[in-house]
């Protein structure tokens, strides 16, 4: 038998950039070269900055940025506004600049032959003098710029590489793009620079600016595959949102809650579970509010804590609506039983709303958390950006063992379907139709539950109504179909009977 | 400027003994002694031994000659095989008087 070759694996080392390390599967390679290749405007530079900056922030690691194109004092001006002081980490000897950014006014003649050995010296130095574990260089473009002779450029920039491997500090060196897909590099410098590749993008989708990055190569170890979106938060710089390298390794539990209204519980088998999220589409005006009115006064009822992202009526409206229906949502608040955030779905991104619907789930630490309506968020992205949102919510709520309700409205009164729905039904556990029946010149409302992963449900469509205090469902509707497509037929008992017979006993069809 | 028009201050940095370093030395000595025979001082800096003059005079490639005074400051790279463009980055490079010194 052969032994095994064992190779020398690649460890990785922990950036500290929120997500980051989740599509790294753990970092990026330690004492290598990761390229950060991105066009104009794609956070290079704040990514290289925070390497730095998590480093010393999280991990008590000194680091030492190389700048090529900005001094040192814009770089500490402008990464100043998200709430990083440099000036405070030099002056305690954790970061160190090397300034290479050509100098104002200064002239440069080229005669003969050259070469970076005084970079590479400096890097050096300040690498000894801050005992540095990271290093950012950026970016490689300039030095191109700067000097003409590209084969030098090249041979330097390899010979700085290889400078810091001997070094064992782990880098990350940034790099222009001309186009967001093409060539890996202007320059071609991942070629020979380094077998670590990231790239940031910053996509224009119908209108929106989407910022991605995606790990195309980390030689000799694993990463996750694909484009992650993420955003800049003023004081916390780049939030990756590791959608896709979400596991599905939520524990399910077995313990219901109460949807708030006993006759839903009972058309649920018993309630909603613990830890799910329940959908609940309808058209405007049909009691989707209501839904999540009731859902959170069930939890107060409880003594449970409901967080309200509400994106459609403020806080006042929703006050007044719930109050319409017998609930108080000032006494709740006043309670700390709930939180009513109240948000204009236009005022930031999609990736934005996200991290701000965690940061609220993670400061109060709700039970419940009702999303009032998730289509209103769909106004600001992408249906793909859309989708990612609500896995990434989904599986955020799943984690924290939370339950979670989002409405969704439909386009049409009767029936239909929401596009919000049509994207998200198969993440949700269950989903609840509410819908408008007209029935002999009359609009009654409807209700079903469609589906009730894990639990045995009413497949009832019934008929309730609305009053001062709150939701009455009642008895199904009988002799009508077509309810769900948006046009109810009142069906004869006597063909009722007869379709029951053309299922339950085939003999009957020879008649 | 007059008393002291004509000194010619000139740094050359070098990243240790390397040939190119010492070509750089060669060809500068040569040329100050055809150009600026007795007006001019120059230095040879290894930033490997002195790191911080290449992080003061923000030297990244080398070698590097600056030329300090007179003003304005110039930096030329290279080897200095190129005796022209030395000349030119000295401001010596007067079309109608080569040895002229009046732009100093």
């Amino acid at each position: 038998m052969v032994e095994p070759v064992k190779l020398p694996s690649v460890t990785k080392l922990p950036t500290g950039i929120d997500g980051f390390d989740h599509i790294g599967l753990g970092g990026i390679p330690a004492g290598r070269t990761t390229l950060v290749a991105g066009t104009a405007g794609s956070a290079k530079t704040i990514f290289a900055a925070q390497f730095l900056a998590e480093g010393i922030r999280q991990y008590d690691q000194a680091g030492v940025f190389v700048t090529f194109e900005e001094s040192g004092e814009d770089i500490r001006a402008n990464v100043g506004s998200l709430g990083w002081d440099v000036a405070a980490w030099e002056a305690a000897g954790k970061w160190a600049f090397v300034d290479a950014a050509p100098q104002p006014g200064d002239e440069v003649v080229v005669s003969g032959a050259f070469d970076l050995g005084a970079l590479v010296v400096r890097v050096e130095a300040a690498v000894r003098r801050v005992g540095a574990t990271r290093v950012a260089i950026d970016s490689l473009g300039a030095v191109f710029s700067r000097f003409e002779n590209e084969v030098i450029v090249r041979a330097e920039l390899f010979r700085l590489a290889s400078a810091l491997k001997g070094m064992g500090v782990t880098s990350v060196m940034t790099a222009e793009r001309t186009h967001e897909y093409g060539e890996i590099s202007r320059h071609g410098v991942e070629e020979f620079v380094t077998d670590n590749v990231l790239i940031l993008r910053n996509v224009l989708e119908g209108e929106k600016r989407r910022r991605t990055m995606e790990v195309l190569k980390f030689r000799g170890t694993v990463h996750q595959k694909g484009e992650y979106p993420f955003t800049i938060m003023p004081d916390q710089g780049i939030v990756v949102i590791p959608l896709s390298a979400i596991e599905l390794d939520q524990r399910s539990s077995y313990t219901r809650i109460t949807s708030g209204n006993a006759e839903l519980d009972a058309m649920c088998g018993g309630g909603f579970f613990r830890d799910s999220v329940i959908l609940v589409s309808g058209a405007t005006g049909c009691g989707k509010t209501l839904t999540s009115t009731e859902f959170i006064a069930g939890g107060v009822a409880q003594g449970e804590r409901s967080l309200l992202m509400a994106f459609e009526e403020s806080r006042d409206q929703l006050s007044r609506n719930a109050s319409g229906w017998g609930r108080d949502f000032d006494r709740y608040e006043r309670e700390g039983l709930l939180r009513v955030v109240a948000v204009y779905p236009e005022a930031a991104g999609l990736e934005d709303h996200l991290i701000r619907i965690k940061r609220e789930i993670d400061s109060f630490k709700p039970n419940r958390v009702a999303v009032d309506s998730l289509s209103a968020l769909e106004r600001v992205s992408s249906i793909k950006g859309f989708r990612e949102f609500v896995i990434s919510l989904t599986s955020f709520i799943k984690h924290k063992e939370i339950a979670g309700l989002f409405t969704a409205t439909t386009s049409s009164l009767m029936g239909g379907e929401s596009v919000t729905e049509t994207h998200i039904s198969t993440i949700t556990d269950a989903i609840i139709l509410l819908r408008y029946v007209e029935m002999f010149g009359e609009m009654k409302r409807g209700l079903t539950v469609l589906k009730m992963r894990g639990s045995a449900h009413d497949k009832d469509i019934r008929a309730f109504t609305i009053d001062g205090r709150g939701m009455h469902i009642g008895a199904p509707f009988r002799n009508v179909t077509g309810i769900l497509a948006g046009h109810p037929r009142h069906v004869p008992p006597a063909e009722i009977e007869r379709l029951g017979q053309l299922f339950s006993n085939e003999g009957a069809l020879g008649d | 400027m007059g008393a002291i028009m004509g000194k010619y201050l000139l740094r050359l940095y070098i990243t240790g003994r390397t040939p190119q370093g010492n070509r750089a030395i060669a060809n500068l000595q040569r040329i100050c002694q055809t150009e600026l025979a007795g007006r001019y001082e120059m230095e040879v800096i290894d930033v490997i031994e002195d790191p911080q003059a290449a992080e003061d005079a923000r030297i990244i490639a080398t070698p590097t000659l600056i030329k300090a005074l007179p003003p304005p400051l110039r930096r030329i790279i290279g080897d200095l095989s190129n005796k022209e463009k030395v000349l030119i980055g000295l401001d010596l490079s007067g079309p109608e008087d080569p040895n002229g010194d009046q732009h100093g």
